[in-house]
């Protein structure tokens, strides 16, 4: 990859951070729990997004960015009160500002029109307060100006016409500075690029010999150029230093004094201890490199160390700890097949060695494991988008953002998550008439939730809305064919209704939920994880959506059944219960079916081994075992196998990765006899044998 | 396969048989050589695929080349040589009844693929390679995974 690619692929990367931190940072400050550090590192990834902006030269991006800090600069110092009026505007702007990252990304375009609005609000909003502004601002805004934009009218024609000659610039480096490996010949050498300069050297700190310390830098620089350079190009040459170098800019012969008092409290550390709320820009610059560190830190781990590594690597690893766990469970077996004793040394060693791999599994899986935060922190910006589409009033509440979850399964968690808060807005909560009138709030509440429970994560989504309006459900079922006039249905029934394929609720169909896709396309995809979807409803009151996934799609526990002369892996989750079923329970139905009788019900009996084509003949399920799936829609089957082996926990291995898409195959696996067995896909056996209600049971593949 | 050819006039090649006729592969696609092991049946898969093994953590897929190239099923046994080879990204095993050696062959010395009026032989046989009174079969691997595989690797 090309170095500078390389670099701009990292600033995207911090950038999506600054932009969560930023986000987080102004619900904060809207939901009253900010202070004053709150708005400074909002403050900081504004203007960090700007710094590496300007860099790769996204001038759209800088120029919004300029504007958005402005406003945030007033609230900072405070002059703006960030009171909530304000804030929704800021939160909107962080969206555009967003969107500027994605288009600079090249995944998307920016809405000229909305970006304009959006910068002429925070104007509106800056300016309504500029009478106050401080003259800090006054400074930086000839130099801005290049970009294209007025960050506050009054300053602006005033120092522009302001007589100057030159500028003076105080270079003051610091023992960290030259303990980091910079120099101050080479700014001197830059500043020197950009013009004629004339620098004098101050040692006036210098001590006699003998109270010198080596490591402490007695000189200062002062350095004189010309006024036809631009302030950002002097600032920039210190970019990467900031506080360890501080500087002082002033402009010579410039006639209102504020600016050049205001400046020199960016410079000395001294005055910046004093007086942090009126460091400008240059100590900002560092500041918010080190400010979006440390908030990364901060959420990922408090205080710990963190560092970035390839996702590849940690990839490999787990591929590599995955096949351990595979020789290692070959060689028990192998062990075990020696007929060495339990209480042997080689057996008490491979105990010891099963606990190890166990534990090495457990630590990379928990490298891969990421806070649910990464998908949750996407929301907010959904919900204030939904909400102004419908005209509903909404409050978004998140909880257990720090749950943790697989990589694998984080990164398919949004498009369902996504849905289901669709769905909860559009269909669940009622306009704002409606709920005042059923004595609700006019702002309807949705809960997004993330926790733990017994070894996988859930997810509830919950509403304060008017509930599934179950009549209408079952009206719809009706007219669409989907059940018939006369099916008695419970409530939960009715519910699970709206998870069937082609079934939406809505009476018109919005570009919000009615894109086509319904809940069945969550529930699938939920499904495809290894997950299970349930909704609970009480009328007027609510509903809640429930999803529970694994917490990895790297193992799986799964049951080991025979089936013809195959090993196979039947998914736990889909396991409702086992039997043997007894020969009056087994009641053939047509031609070359049966069903079984399971407390009341029948069930149709599906032969494992036909369904995958293993055999022909499907065998007397008296002789073998049943094993009771649930299917989508909450309809049972009885599977069929010859034996059950056994229930462990195998490593998923991919059969795309080589060959391709089998049909009832989800994955593959490795035993611990080295052999490959494949792992059932139960929702796509029973569905395809369900549905070839013509082709004859014991058709061959 | 293309990734492999250096350009150069010398092209190395591996020469295997299946039953009567002798083929050959680029060297440069192949990534090991290994012996039999019974695979296990993918279903609703082409007669071709014999199924899949476990290679060291991955799962491997096993075409029988004799069976592709329409010869007839194979019939395995332990000699029968299981060639690892790249087809763009991914790694297949093509069963073989053994492989012989390692030739040298000018790149001018190939020759076209006689017109025998065969689909599969047009498909999958890029050349001829013909030495010391043999001919060899130059196996083109692109097209040799089942149908739809083709689009998804392309």
């Amino acid at each position: 990859m090309d170095p500078m690619d390389a670099i701009k692929q990292t600033y995207f990367q911090e950038c999506d951070e600054l932009l969560a931190s930023l986000e987080e940072g102004l619900l904060a400050l809207e939901a009253g729990e900010g202070d004053a550090d709150t708005i400074n590192a909002v403050f900081r990834a504004v203007h960090s997004v700007k710094g590496g902006a300007g860099a790769f030269g996204f001038e759209a991006m800088v120029e919004f960015a300029h504007v958005f800090e402005t406003t945030l600069d007033l609230m900072r110092s405070g002059k703006l009160d960030p009171d909530p009026d304000s804030l929704k505007v800021m939160l909107r702007a962080s969206d555009v500002l967003a969107d500027h990252v994605q288009a600079a990304k090249g995944e998307g375009v920016v809405n000229e029109a909305r970006a304009r609005a959006m910068a002429a609000e925070l104007e509106a909003l800056a300016s309504g307060e500029a009478p106050k502004a401080p003259a800090v601002e006054e400074a930086p805004a000839p130099a801005k100006d290049e970009w294209g934009f007025t960050p506050l009218q009054f300053d602006f024609g005033q120092l522009d016409s302001a007589p100057s000659s030159g500028w003076r610039l105080t270079i003051r480096p610091t023992k960290t500075m030259y303990a980091n490996g910079h120099d101050a010949l080479l700014f001197l050498r830059e500043l020197s690029r950009l013009a004629d300069i004339e620098v004098t050297l101050d040692d006036s700190a210098l001590p006699s010999s003998d109270a010198y310390d080596p490591e402490t830098p007695y000189l200062n620089w002062t350095v004189s150029l010309p006024d036809t350079v631009e302030e950002i190009a002097i600032r920039d040459v210190f970019d990467f230093v900031g506080d360890d170098c501080p500087i002082e800019l002033v402009r010579l012969e410039s006639p209102p004094p504020p600016p050049v008092s205001a400046e020199p409290a960016i410079a000395a550390p001294a005055l910046a201890v004093e007086a942090p709320a009126v460091e400008s820009s240059q100590g900002e610059e560092k500041g918010a490199d080190k400010g979006a560190g440390a908030a990364k830190g901060a959420t990922v781990a408090s205080g710990g160390a963190t560092i970035r590594v390839d996702l590849e690597r940690v990839d490999r690893l787990i591929d590599l700890v995955g096949e351990l766990v595979i020789n290692q469970a070959m060689l028990a077996q192998r062990v075990a097949e020696s007929g060495a004793a339990r209480s042997s040394t080689i057996a008490m060693g491979l105990d010891e060695l099963e606990q190890l791999t166990r534990e090495i599994q457990d630590s990379v899986m928990a490298i891969r494991a990421q806070p649910v935060k990464s998908v949750f922190q996407r929301m907010p910006r959904l919900v204030r988008e939904i909400a102004g589409t419908t005209g509903k009033q909404v409050r978004l509440v998140m909880e257990g953002e720090a749950t943790e979850v697989d990589k694998t399964v984080i990164e398919r968690l949004s498009d369902p998550i996504t849905h289901m808060l669709r769905n909860a807005i559009d269909h669940g909560l009622e306009s704002p008439e409606d709920r005042v009138a059923a004595g609700k709030p006019e702002e309807g509440t949705v809960r997004l939730a993330a926790l733990h429970r017994s070894g996988r994560i859930v997810i509830e989504v919950s509403d304060d809305g008017k509930g599934i309006n179950r009549p209408r459900v079952r009206e719809i079922a009706v007219n669409k064919g989907l059940i018939s006039s006369d099916a008695v249905l419970t409530d939960d029934e009715v519910d699970n209704l709206i998870f069937l394929p082609g079934f939406s609720t809505a009476a018109t169909v919005s570009n919000i939920s009615g894109r086509g896709v319904g809940m069945d396309v969550v529930k699938r995809s939920i499904q495809a994880l290894g997950g299970r979807i349930v909704i609970s409803s009480v009328p007027g009151k609510g509903s809640t959506f429930t999803l529970s996934l694994p917490l990895t799609l790297a193992v799986l526990d799964g049951m080991v059944i025979s089936a013809g002369d195959q090993t196979l892996v039947a998914p736990l989750t889909a396991i409702v219960e086992t039997l043997r079923p007894r020969p009056e329970d087994v009641r053939p139905l047509g031609p070359s079916s049966a069903v079984l009788a399971v407390r009341g019900a029948h069930v149709p009996l599906i032969d494992i081994g036909v369904a995958l084509g293993l055999r022909n003949k499907p065998v007397d399920p008296t002789t073998g075992v049943i094993l009771l799936v649930e299917s989508e829609g909450g309809g049972r089957a009885a599977l069929v196998a010859d034996e059950i082996q056994g229930q462990r926990q195998v490593v998923i291995k991919s059969l795309e990765a080589n060959y391709q898409r089998v049909d009832g195959v989800a994955a593959a696996t490795i035993l611990g006899d080295g052999r490959v067995a494949l792992i059932l896909d139960v929702e796509a056996v029973v569905e395809k044998r369900l549905h070839e209600r013509h082709a004859p049971l014991a058709k061959a593949s | 396969m293309t990734n492999g050819e250096i350009l150069n006039d010398t092209l190395e090649l591996i020469s295997f048989r299946i039953g009567e006729q002798e083929f050959c592969l680029d060297i440069m696609a192949v990534r090991e050589i290994r012996g039999w092991t019974p695979a296990t049946p993918l279903p609703h898969s082409p007669p071709f695929v014999s199924g899949v093994i476990n290679l060291r953590g991955a799962v491997l897929p096993i075409l029988d080349l004799k069976a592709r190239l329409g010869l007839g099923v194979a019939e395995t046994s332990a000699r029968s040589v299981i060639i690892v080879a790249h087809i763009g990204k991914r790694l297949v095993g093509l069963l073989v009844d053994g492989v012989s050696e390692i030739l040298a062959a000018e790149r001018s010395a190939i020759q076209q693929t006689p017109n025998v009026g065969c689909d599969t032989v047009s498909r999958f046989v890029r050349g001829i390679v013909a030495m010391e009174g043999r001919m060899i079969s130059w196996i083109e691997l692109d097209d040799i995974l089942p149908e739809q595989e083709n689009a998804e690797a392309a």
